[in-house]
Order: structure tokens, then C-alpha cells, then sequence
């Protein structure tokens, strides 16, 4: 059953054991020891597991790990990296601009939602780097909360964005 | 199969005393050098005892020690903050320790809003404690009077002596207080609590409780540092899954196997079957593995009773319901003889459920002296007992940690998850991790109660209310879990007594208006034969705004009074009026009659006012909505909520829960019902249970009406019940139609819209 596939995850290629058929998310979760991608659904309705990958959202939970060999998987914990190098930052900040702003409208409860949130929203900002209200909302629309934090991540995003095009941060 | 009794015996399960080995060892701050080491015996620890709350380290800084779960609420920040404002300490040299049945003291379940309401008082008594013994250690220290002592973060001087200082983790660091509280005062449900006779500090000089500090568990959130139980892995450990008919069916039937092909997963390396009683489990040393074989496992499952899926509120109604006569006030009858006018209706609600985002988990390891259980519960204690219970072996063999997984709103799947890791392990002598999948989660759940309601206001002639009855049919809830059950080949009767949910709650039936007169009356449905019930989130005090504010907001039309007006008018007390008010000014309500301006467009808009609670708090919801008259489709599109839960210990953190109630009740007013057909419950996934999306959620402006001098109470609940009604009496505002049941669909809304006369203009 060992398959020996190599992917790319946050610039690091892995070599991972598990069959060409398992979902990307239980090669991040079990093998590669990665917190931020979680399973909800199993079945690419929620959210919670989705990664990058070559820049593009997808759903972990049903993407046989074959099918990203010779991309690049970017999860959660390489977002700050992956912002450094588009912006040329010399140095890596702790977090990425849309994190902080987690932080700072205090825009989580539980948390379960957060992964899939913030990997949506980066990929909504490196698109569109300035988003109206509306163009959140229909970004964001497949990504379900079940505390009711959609008006604060709405208020998060809103707030990177702003940050993120100011020249002067 | 293994008698697993014999299996644990033969691991030196059942020995007393024996040394606890725990295979885990990032769990914990133990206290340092303290004489008995935390961990090393099985809990609880004695409430009484300072040292069972607080432990003072070298370095100047504290763990707090309590019984409440983070849930997501934001309760770890609150309770530190009151710790931390009697202790004089501010929130960087505070922390606290994840819940361990070895560990944190037994303060209940982390339910009904009980974090601050009953998890303060005691953490904040131990604290005072703790302050008067550190004055009386540096007393003694400096030869001076306790009153000349002045603290500052920890640091105690003589007053006017600033050489003559000390701080905390010089005078007693990392050793034990051997301080009792005292002063009892007990404070159901908590086990028998003890109070301090040490002086409480004056709100007059709180600095850190009433201030909207930034929750201590969302930085490591966001960098996804946090562990959740979702992440542990343990070694050697086999991946598991449970194996249930897809879909519950009438509780009472359990599940049934009658054969099971184990063949049926022969070709998947290393996957097996476990057993024991009906339960059935698999595990696999591959994830992908497990949830292949459980998929694959061919099982026959015996037949059930069929469910009422043709009519639930007949088959409720007709039932042979237990009657609680909950408030019996005055008169009714004749006060409804006296009426000028009366209005009432039948008011319907589906079960709902409680669907964390994140199906539930667990894992456990009975490989080793004792079985260590990791796990999201809301309470270790109540789950220890019950795997106790469930593998035959006592509570101290038994290990319980709480780590945290995504919100539950009550207890989803209450320790399902837990038992089931907890019987595998057993089993297979190895660690075992459950992951429930989403169907288990959501075809399993101990649903929020159906709720059918009667119900009727009467004025007199002035507009004064003077008589209300409110008749409810409802079952409750068992105390134990569905793998419980199975597992053990019985049928857990319903609870009966205790909370007030089960039987229809009297604060959230008309208590916040002056009545003369007041009846409310609970009838318990038998829950054989139905689906399984558990409290959710403001247990069916949604159901209760939606049918007695329905009916108060018709006796307002009737007379043609502003809802609002109306309201005032026959307000029972001050907290009442100061949330409507709170709710009515930020909301800029006018006053004017509901229904006064309908018209023909397309898009109808209306708004409403509702007013509500669980326990104890006073709730009061305004909503503003757009009904659009051809497709039948509801959007919300403003919520105010106004709290007043007595002193708000962090605004901010208040603001949070009124916020995620508001968007939580309009995706359950307006989308979520479990469905099920004659056999089977067939919600079993976000498509076919629909919650409100992104794009579909209104702006939600919370206000805290702060009361400093008051008692702390519930915050996580109690602005539910009015929202609802908000939402119900905007959409008569809109159409000049009421709805009586919800989810208040395109579908219902259409058939409720076809039964108007269409107005002109």
C-alpha cells in the first residue's frame, strides 16, 4: 500500500506513504502532523479542510493526494511564508495580514470554521485585493460557520484587505 | 469476542491505588514542588480547598484551575479575569489548565449559560481567600497591620514603604495555601459549594472584570497552534469508526444488527470489526482505511417501529402525555371571561440539531493502568462515570480530558464518541481515535425537541394584559449516551424533573409582562417511539418567543397600538423595559402599527420586536426583513440584540455571544429542520440540513446593557428566544400574515402569503 508519492506542501516536498486514493486531508492530518487543515464534512460542503493549491482553493477532504503530485499545496501554516515571497518581504511576518486581523476584530469562537475561512479569504485578497462587501460574500459563500462569526470574519477580511493595500504597512 | 471486564481485569485495571501511568504528557502544568502532584490521583479535588483553584508559581505568575470547558464561548478569558481582578493580577501572569478528571475541580457541566453565572462565585471566592492568605504571609513578613499592605500586580508593599515589598511567588511560590474557604453557600446544580469569608473586592475597583479584554485562546487559533482533540495522535494508536444505520431511528429501538458480514471488509488491509453488545465499531491502522470499512461493512439491521413523518404534531398531541402545571397564577379562566379581546393560536417547531462543525472525536488508550480518554465533553466527570459505567470498571480507573473541538450548543452526541474509542481500545488492547463522520454526527444527535404550543393573551378594554395560558407538548432527554445503550443492551429512560426545559420553561411564557393571570402548562410527550432529544442552545425557548410574542404582538394589532407601545405599556419590571428600550433606541424604532404599510411590491420589508430569555437574563430583539412575495424567500436583513446578563465580565466577549445567537436563531427560524421518513431520520449532511450561509446573514448590532451592581448571569442563550419573535413578527409586518410554524420556508411562507387579502396599494 506504501506509494511513495512526493507532493509539494509549503514549498517542502513530502514523501508520504499513504495509497494514491486517500483524501489529501488524511496525508496533511496523519502524516504530515499539519493542524490547521480539519475534517467536517468529508465531503466538500463545509469547508474546514481547504488548502491552496497552486494558488486555487480546493477541498482536501475529497481530493485523492494523487491528484495534487507536481502542484504545490499551500495549507494554512504557509500563508505568512507565501505572503512574504509575493510581497518580496524580506522577512517572514508571524502571521498573514488576514490572521491578524482574526485577531484583531476577535472574529473567532470556536475556531472549526477558521482554517477554511482564512485559506478562501487569501485566496479572495491575492485575487482581488480590495473586495466590496458583496464580492466577500460570494466568495465566501461556500464556507458554512456554526457560531454565527460571519459578520465579524466579514469585518476581518474587510480589515486586511485594508491593511494589505495600504503602501504605507 | 473478549469479556472485556475479564480484559480489563486482567491489566490490572481494577487495582486500587495503583500509580497512574499516563501515556500523554503535554496536558498538564503541574504545580511546581507542590506536596501532592496534580495528575497523580483521581479528581475531583476538593472544592473546599484554595489549592484545588489556585496555585501561585516562583515567578510571580498563577494557574487558575476551574471546571468550565472553552467551547468557544470565550468563558476561559472571562474566568481568568475574575480570578485575576481578586487576586490583584493582571491577565499575562494568569493561566489556566485544560479540564482533567485528575486535575480541575467538578463544577458541573459547561451548560445553560453557567460558565460566569455559577463558575464565577467560587473561583472568585478561592481567589479572595488566596489574597487574604499572601496579606497575611507578607503581614507577618513586614511585622505590620494587614491595612497598611497595598498590592499592585502581585507585588504587596507597606503604604508609603516601597522598599518593603514582596511579591507573591516569594511569599508562597509553588507551595500550597492549606487555606479552606468557608462560609457556605450552596449553588445548585454544582456539587455543594463553599464561599469565602475573606472580603470580596467592591465593583467600585474592578479593573480587569468589566473590561473587553482579548480572549486568551484565539492568538494560538489563528495560528493553528491550538491542539485540538481533532490533532492528537497517539502511538501505536489504530484509527476507528463507528458503524450505525445511516439515520436514527425511534428512539427506543436501538440498533439492532442481525448479521454481520465481516467479510464484507476482508480486502482492506488491516481493518476489523468490534463488538460489544450491538455496538459496532471498526478500526484500521489507516484512517482512509477505517472510514473505507465502515462504509463497506455489510450489515443487516433489524427492523423499527415506524416514526411519525406523516404528521409529528398529531402523533405528539395524541400521545398519552404527563401534565406539569408549571405557574398557575390568578384566575385565567375568569380574566378570559373578562377579556375585550383574546387572541391565540397553534404554534409548531421542528427538532433541530446541534451539528458542531467539527464532528465529534475522541480518542483513548486502555492499554495502560488506567483508561485515558481525550475528548470534547462538557463534562469530564459526568463522562468519566458513564465509560466507567460502560466498561464496568470504577470511576478512579477512569481518566477524562477535555480538549477542545468546534461549538456544540448543548451536548451533540453527548459521549458517543468517547465510549465508543473507550470500548475499542478495550478491545483491541491498543490507543484508538474515533472520528465521528458527518452523518454519524448528524443522523445521531440528540436533537432539540419538536414543540407544539397553544397559546392565548387577553386585554381589557385599555389595552392592559390580563390573562395568558400557554400550553406545550414536548419530550425531553435521557442522561445517557446512544453507544450507552446499544452497547450495553438497554433503553435509558427519559430524565424526569430537574431542568425546567424539559417541562415548558415559565420565565421565557409570558413572565416579562404584568399578568393578573397566567397559566402555563407542560405536556410531556413519551420520547419512545420519536427521535432523541437533548437540550440545544436556549433549549426550545425559541419555540417559546416564536408562539408567545406571536400572540402578544396580535393583541397589539388588535387594539392598534405600536408593538413597542404595547410592550411598554405592560412591562412587568425595570430589566425588562431597560432591554426594550436598550433595543428600541439603537434600532431607531418608530412607532406605528404592525401591518400599516403593505403594499403590492414585489419585495415586502417589515420589522419586529421580540423580547426573551433562557434563565435569569433579560433578552430583547428588533429585526428588519425583506420577504420576497413571489419566490417566498425570507431575508434578514438587520438584528439588534439587547443583554442585560447582570455584570457583563467582558463586554466584548458578551457582544460576541448576542452575535452568534442573532445569526445562529435566523438560520434556525428561517432553514433548519431534521427531516425524516417513516423509518429513519434522513438529515444527514449540510445539503440536506440546510444552515444559513454567508452571504445570506443580516448585520447584527449587539448591546450590552451593563449592570455593574448585579449579579453576573447567563450570556450564551438569552437573546434567542426574542430574536425569534423579532423575526416572526417583522415577517407579519411585511405580508399582514403570521407564520405558526417554522423554519419559516419559501414553501411555508407561499402558503401562509396565498391565505391574505391582498391590500390595495
Amino acid at each position: 500500500m506504501a506509494s511513495d508519492l512526493t507532493i509539494r506542501v509549503n514549498e517542502e516536498d513530502r514523501q508520504i506513504a499513504a495509497s494514491p486514493d486517500t483524501p489529501l486531508l488524511y496525508v496533511l492530518m496523519n502524516e504530515l502532523e499539519l493542524n490547521g487543515p480539519r475534517f467536517g464534512c468529508g465531503m466538500a460542503q463545509c469547508g474546514s479542510c481547504s488548502v491552496l493549491v497552486d494558488g486555487v482553493e480546493i477541498r482536501s477532504c475529497v481530493t485523492p493526494v494523487l491528484q495534487v503530485v507536481g502542484k504545490s499545496v499551500t495549507t494554512i501554516e504557509g500563508l505568512a511564508d507565501q505572503y512574504a515571497r509575493e510581497k518580496g518581504l524580506e522577512q517572514r511576518p508571524a502571521l498573514h495580514p488576514l490572521q491578524q486581523a482574526f485577531i484583531d476584530v476577535q472574529a473567532v469562537q470556536c475556531g472549526a470554521c477558521y482554517n477554511g475561512m482564512t485559506v478562501k479569504a487569501t485566496e479572495l485578497l491575492s485575487k482581488n485585493p480590495t473586495p466590496t462587501e458583496s464580492e466577500i460574500k460570494t466568495a465566501m459563500n461556500g464556507h458554512l460557520c456554526r457560531c454565527g462569526t460571519y459578520p465579524s470574519i466579514l469585518k476581518a477580511i474587510q480589515l486586511a484587505s485594508a491593511k494589505m493595500s495600504d503602501p504605507a504597512l | 469476542m473478549t469479556d472485556m471486564s475479564n480484559a480489563l481485569s486482567r491489566r490490572g485495571l481494577l487495582k486500587a491505588g495503583g500509580a497512574l501511568i499516563v501515556g500523554f504528557s503535554f496536558v498538564v502544568a503541574l504545580p511546581r514542588n507542590a506536596s501532592a502532584a496534580r495528575g497523580d490521583m483521581a479528581g475531583p479535588p476538593n472544592p473546599q480547598e484554595v489549592d484545588s483553584w489556585i496555585a501561585i508559581h516562583s515567578d510571580n505568575t498563577a494557574t487558575i484551575y476551574f471546571g468550565k470547558c472553552e467551547l468557544g464561548q470565550g468563558n476561559t478569558t472571562s474566568l481568568l479575569q475574575i480570578a485575576g481582578e481578586e487576586l490583584d493580577l493582571e491577565m499575562s501572569q494568569l493561566n489556566s489548565v485544560r479540564l482533567d478528571t485528575n486535575v480541575t475541580p467538578d463544577q458541573g457541566a459547561t451548560s445553560a449559560s453557567s460558565s460566569i453565572h455559577r463558575g464565577g462565585p467560587p473561583l472568585r471566592a478561592a481567589a479572595a481567600e488566596a489574597r487574604q492568605a499572601l496579606i497575611r504571609l507578607a503581614a507577618a513578613r513586614f511585622r505590620v497591620q494587614p491595612g497598611s499592605l497595598i498590592i499592585t500586580r502581585g507585588v504587596v508593599s507597606v503604604e508609603g514603604q516601597p522598599a518593603l515589598s514582596v511579591s507573591y511567588g516569594e511569599l508562597i511560590g509553588d507551595k500550597q495555601f492549606n487555606v479552606n474557604l468557608s462560609s457556605a453557600a450552596p449553588y445548585p446544580p454544582a456539587p455543594q459549594m463553599h464561599f469565602a469569608a475573606a472580603p470580596l473586592k467592591p465593583t467600585s475597583r474592578y479593573s480587569l472584570v468589566g473590561q473587553s479584554i482579548p480572549r486568551v485562546d484565539i492568538p494560538d487559533k489563528v495560528n493553528a497552534k491550538n491542539i485540538r482533540v481533532q490533532n492528537l495522535r497517539l502511538p501505536g494508536m489504530l484509527h476507528g469508526r463507528v458503524v450505525l444505520p445511516r439515520g436514527q431511528r425511534a428512539f427506543g429501538a436501538g440498533a439492532k444488527p442481525l448479521s454481520v458480514d465481516e467479510n464484507s471488509i476482508a480486502d482492506i488491509p488491516g481493518a476489523s470489526v468490534v463488538r460489544k453488545g450491538d455496538f459496532i465499531g471498526v478500526v484500521a491502522e489507516q484512517e482512509w482505511d477505517a472510514v473505507k470499512a465502515a462504509d463497506q461493512l455489510k450489515i443487516v439491521w433489524q427492523d423499527t417501529p415506524p416514526l411519525p413523518n406523516d404528521d409529528l404534531f398529531a402523533a405528539m398531541r395524541a400521545s398519552e402525555t404527563t401534565e406539569t402545571i408549571v405557574v398557575d397564577m390568578g384566575n385565567t379562566e375568569a380574566g378570559f371571561q373578562r377579556a375585550a379581546h383574546s387572541a391565540g393560536a397553534t404554534y409548531r417547531g421542528p427538532y433541530q440539531g446541534h451539528l458542531p462543525f467539527s464532528p465529534n472525536c475522541a480518542l483513548a488508550d486502555a492499554s495502560g493502568e488506567q483508561v485515558v480518554v481525550q475528548c470534547a465533553t462538557q463534562r469530564v466527570y459526568e463522562t468519566r462515570d458513564e465509560i466507567a459505567a460502560v466498561l464496568g470498571v470504577a470511576s478512579e480507573n477512569v481518566r477524562v480530558q477535555y480538549y477542545e473541538s468546534a461549538g456544540t450548543f448543548g451536548r451533540s452526541c453527548y459521549n458517543d464518541a468517547a465510549l465508543a474509542a473507550a470500548i475499542m481500545s478495550v478491545e483491541v488492547g491498543r490507543p484508538v481515535r474515533v472520528q465521528f463522520m458527518r452523518w454519524d454526527e448528524h443522523g445521531w444527535d440528540n436533537y432539540g425537541p419538536a414543540h407544539l404550543a397553544d397559546v392565548r393573551a387577553g386585554i381589557d378594554s385599555d389595552g392592559n394584559l390580563i390573562a395568558y395560558e400557554y400550553h406545550g407538548w414536548q419530550h425531553g432527554w435521557t442522561a445517557l449516551s446512544t453507544v450507552h445503550d446499544i452497547a450495553l443492551g438497554v433503553v435509558t429512560p427519559e430524565r424526569s424533573g430537574g431542568s425546567n426545559s424539559i417541562t415548558v420553561n415559565p420565565i421565557s411564557t409570558g413572565s416579562m409582562y404584568k399578568l393578573p393571570s397566567r397559566r402555563v402548562v407542560s405536556h410531556a410527550v413519551p420520547m419512545v417511539g420519536l427521535l432523541r432529544g437533548a437540550a440545544l442552545r436556549s433549549p426550545l425557548d425559541l419555540n417559546y418567543g416564536f408562539a408567545s410574542e406571536q400572540t402578544i404582538d396580535e393583541l397589539a394589532y388588535v387594539v392598534k397600538m405600536d408593538p413597542l407601545q404595547f410592550r411598554r405599556k405592560n412591562i412587568g419590571s425595570t430589566r425588562w423595559l431597560d432591554v426594550l428600550n436598550a433595543v428600541a433606541e439603537s434600532s431607531q424604532w418608530d412607532a406605528r402599527v404592525a401591518a400599516s404599510t403593505l403594499s403590492n411590491e414585489r419585495i415586502a420589508t417589515g420589522r419586529g420586536i421580540g423580547l426573551g430569555t433562557h434563565h435569569v437574563s433579560y433578552g430583547a430583539a428588533v429585526a428588519e426583513i425583506e420577504v420576497n412575495m413571489m419566490s417566498g424567500a425570507i431575508t434578514v436583513k438587520r438584528l439588534w440584540g439587547a443583554l442585560d446578563c447582570g455584570l457583563a465580565v467582558n463586554p466584548s466577549i458578551v457582544e460576541s455571544q448576542i452575535v452568534g445567537q442573532m445569526v445562529q436563531t435566523t438560520s434556525r427560524a428561517l432553514k433548519e429542520e431534521i427531516q425524516f421518513d417513516d423509518r429513519s431520520v434522513t438529515s444527514l449532511d449540510w445539503n440536506s440540513y440546510p444552515i444559513l450561509r454567508f452571504a445570506e446573514c443580516p448585520e447584527v448590532i449587539p448591546i450590552v446593557v451593563q449592570r455593574m451592581e448585579e449579579p453576573s448571569t447567563g450570556a450564551g442563550e438569552e437573546v434567542m428566544g426574542a430574536t425569534m419573535a423579532a423575526i416572526a413578527n417583522a415577517f407579519f409586518d411585511a405580508t399582514g400574515v403570521r407564520m405558526r410554524q417554522y423554519p419559516m420556508t419559501s414553501d411555508r411562507v407561499m402558503e401562509v402569503i396565498a391565505t391574505r387579502s391582498v391590500p390595495n396599494g
